[in-house]
């Protein structure tokens, strides 16, 4: 089932969802970049919640007007006028208030959010909406989609991508430095407010499949899973769509194979998985790295302390240090240390007494801020300087065990 | 015209000419983050090809003094005029350099693009960046000696590296007018070094240098000019005849010891 629905076979619909959420992830995932870039994901949540009360008004409007209520593109419409009006709300309150942006997204999300909710209570008990199905743009629905409706959601993510992609620079500029973007001559208000239109516009493209709670995911893990990857924004939000893009597809796919499986959440949920891959096995940035990076740091730190203690005489007690001696073939099991570790030891109490003669000298100030304890001093000075070095501190002494 | 009419009226031309010849003339600027001013009805009228050391104690209003003459903030009074006019037509020629600690280094950006970032006014949104634009970002780099260090996360560099990316994403912009805010602020003594050869070969090549600077001690050796600022305007000349125990004792007042003024200013002996 699962292969047919990645191919494509399992009949019209479920082939027009998984084109159109692929398309959705991928506008979804290069803008929400531009914001989590900004430092602004929150304010997608009180974009999305804000459109609510705009798909109540717009079913109230086409209804009274004798249209369908459940029209999509009017629904769309409406959602994108209140959304409108939620982001010109946070933007009032942070900018005329001392309130700080969150408070504003937080009083702004749940005040339009609990507006919507009862205007949709309100439709339900008219005679035209009980079957008006509008809770299905809470958290999607793809069951009734039509041809129309997919061209449109693959429109407005193709214009939105388009836009993205020319503005590029500017967003990039100003989430990185804005006060020096201001300088040249950029407006970053202006900036920030296109990057919220388009997050606003990929908001409403998207009501339909992943609908307006789960869209934020859809906008934020695909770059937060780039993220893990590369050290470019321009990367980051190539990647961003390619994560968007597979977690929509396969996430429509997914859902398609099994009955009564909702679309928005399980997409959600597949691209939660791409961001838990990325978080536990990217290079660099990702957990095991981190982990291993560490292990490999406290092993050079306890071996260069097992070295520094054998060279003075001293008895080593900390079993992981003398685990990882013996390891290297540098000590006995004892803690007695063998040939190959007596000769270690030495060097490294005799770089321990070049770093101290360095720190001493004004023309190695900037290597001497290199100390750490650990290095070798053959990777910051050349042979020439440690012989002058080793000049200044006297031969080399031996080392008794 | 009766005499004081001409006289005002001989001010007016020395003012038109003295706006018209500087780089940057700020006249009556006032700046407030709520309700306490930051900077009060300053004046100050930066010369053609001078290197100036804007000076005073922590929280005297220098960095504000600069992003408000940049119009990063915005002020409640006052003017700012570029080259003689307005500073939105002048942006092509000003290089600003923000303080170090104003963005996030783990920012996903290699130095290279840090420096790409300041031929934006060149490329606007579309133009592709090509090979030419490329190794002018290196040539900037090569100036502060970070040549090597292109395609390092710019995370990873050490804080006089980072210092020295923003000057080199400056001096890709080949402004007239460099605006620094503290350049040299916890900088090792290499960068330090690297900085100012850099500063003092664009103000001999004639390029007007104005920088927030902390560091008392250096301001005689690096600067030719001072602007003393502590909310208000305290003093502003060569640094022969303004950098004196008196001004800073006035700019400064009580924070700075007077044996620490005899060690620092010419004037006092």
């Amino acid at each position: 089932m699962l292969f047919e629905a990645l191919t494509l076979q399992l009949g019209y619909n479920a082939t027009l969802v998984a084109v159109g959420a692929a398309l959705l992830g991928v506008a979804a995932g290069v803008t929400g970049t531009f914001l989590f870039l900004r430092k602004r994901a929150l304010v997608a949540d009180a974009i999305s919640h804000a459109t609510l009360p705009g798909v109540g008004l717009a079913f109230i409007v086409m209804v009274l007007a004798g249209g369908d209520g459940r029209n999509l593109a009017g629904l769309m419409a409406g959602s994108a006028l209140t959304a409108w009006g939620g982001l010109i709300c946070v933007q009032a309150i942070t900018r005329r208030t001392r309130l700080s942006e969150d408070a504003a997204i937080g009083a702004v999300l749940s005040v339009f959010f609990g507006a919507g909710i009862v205007l949709l209570t309100v439709i339900q008990t008219m005679s035209s909406g009980r079957q008006a199905g509008l809770d299905g743009l809470l958290l999607g629905s793809t069951a009734g989609m039509l041809r129309q409706d997919a061209l449109m959601i693959a429109a407005g993510g193709a214009l939105t991508l388009a836009l993205v992609l020319i503005l590029r620079r500017a967003m990039i500029l100003v989430a990185f430095d804005s006060e020096y973007a201001r300088s040249i001559g950029l407006r970053p208000d202006r900036v920030d407010m296109m990057t919220m239109l388009l997050v606003l516009a990929v908001t409403v493209v998207g009501l339909k499949i992943v609908g307006l709670i789960l869209i934020v995911a859809l906008l934020i893990i695909p770059p937060v899973t780039a993220r893990f990857w590369t050290e470019r924004s321009t990367r980051v939000a190539a990647y961003a769509g390619v994560v968007g893009g597979v977690s929509g597809y396969v996430g429509a796919a997914l859902s398609a194979s099994a009955p009564a499986m909702p679309t928005g959440p399980i997409i959600v949920l597949t691209c939660f998985v791409l961001f838990l891959l990325s978080l536990l096995l990217a290079p660099e940035r990702g957990l095991l790295a981190a982990w291993l990076r560490h292990r490999r740091f406290q092993e050079r730190v306890h071996i260069r302390q097992g070295l520094l203690a054998l060279a003075q005489g001293q008895e080593v007690y900390e079993p992981l240090t003398i685990r990882l001696l013996v390891r290297k073939g540098l000590a006995r099991r004892d803690g007695v240390p063998t040939e190959a570790g007596r000769a270690r030891a030495a060097k490294a109490l005799r770089d321990e007494h070049r770093w101290q003669a360095l720190h001493g000298l004004a023309e190695y100030e900037a290597i001497s801020g290199l100390y750490d304890g650990l290095r070798d001093i053959e990777t910051v000075l050349t042979a020439d300087q440690i012989d002058e070095l080793d000049a200044v501190l006297g031969g080399p002494r031996e080392v008794t065990p | 015209m009766t005499h004081l009419e001409l006289a005002a009226d001989h001010g007016r031309m020395v003012e038109a000419e003295n706006l018209a010849s500087s780089p940057l003339a700020i006249r009556g600027l006032t700046v407030s983050y709520g309700e306490k001013p930051a900077i009060f009805s300053v004046d100050a009228t930066f010369e053609d090809g001078s290197m100036t050391a804007i000076i005073g104690p922590n929280g005297a209003g220098k960095s504000t003094l600069l992003k408000a003459a940049l119009g990063v903030v915005r002020p409640l009074s006052g003017r700012v005029t570029v080259y003689g006019g307005p500073l939105e037509g002048a942006r092509g020629r000003i290089a600003y350099v923000p303080q170090r600690a104003s963005v996030d280094w783990d920012f996903p950006a290699r130095v290279i693009d840090v420096v790409l970032m300041g031929l934006y006014r060149e490329l606007g949104l579309l133009a592709r960046v090509t090979g030419r634009h490329r190794s002018r970002a290196m040539d900037c780099l090569a100036r502060v000696g970070m040549e090597n260090f292109a395609h390092r996360q710019i995370g990873k560099l050490s804080g006089g590296q980072q210092q020295r990316v923003f000057l080199a994403r400056a001096l890709a912009q080949d402004a007239d007018l460099y605006l620094l805010d503290e350049p040299f602020a916890g900088v090792d003594a290499a960068t330090e070094k690297a900085i100012i050869d850099v500063l003092k070969a664009l103000n001999a090549g004639g390029k007007t240098v104005v920088a927030v600077h902390h560091d008392l001690a250096t301001v005689t050796e690096y600067f030719d000019r001072v602007f003393l600022i502590n909310v208000r305007k305290v003093g502003e000349g060569p640094v022969e005849s303004t950098f004196t125990g008196e001004a800073l004792q006035k700019a400064y007042g009580g924070r700075l010891a007077v044996t620490q003024i005899d060690g620092l200013a010419l004037g006092a002996v």
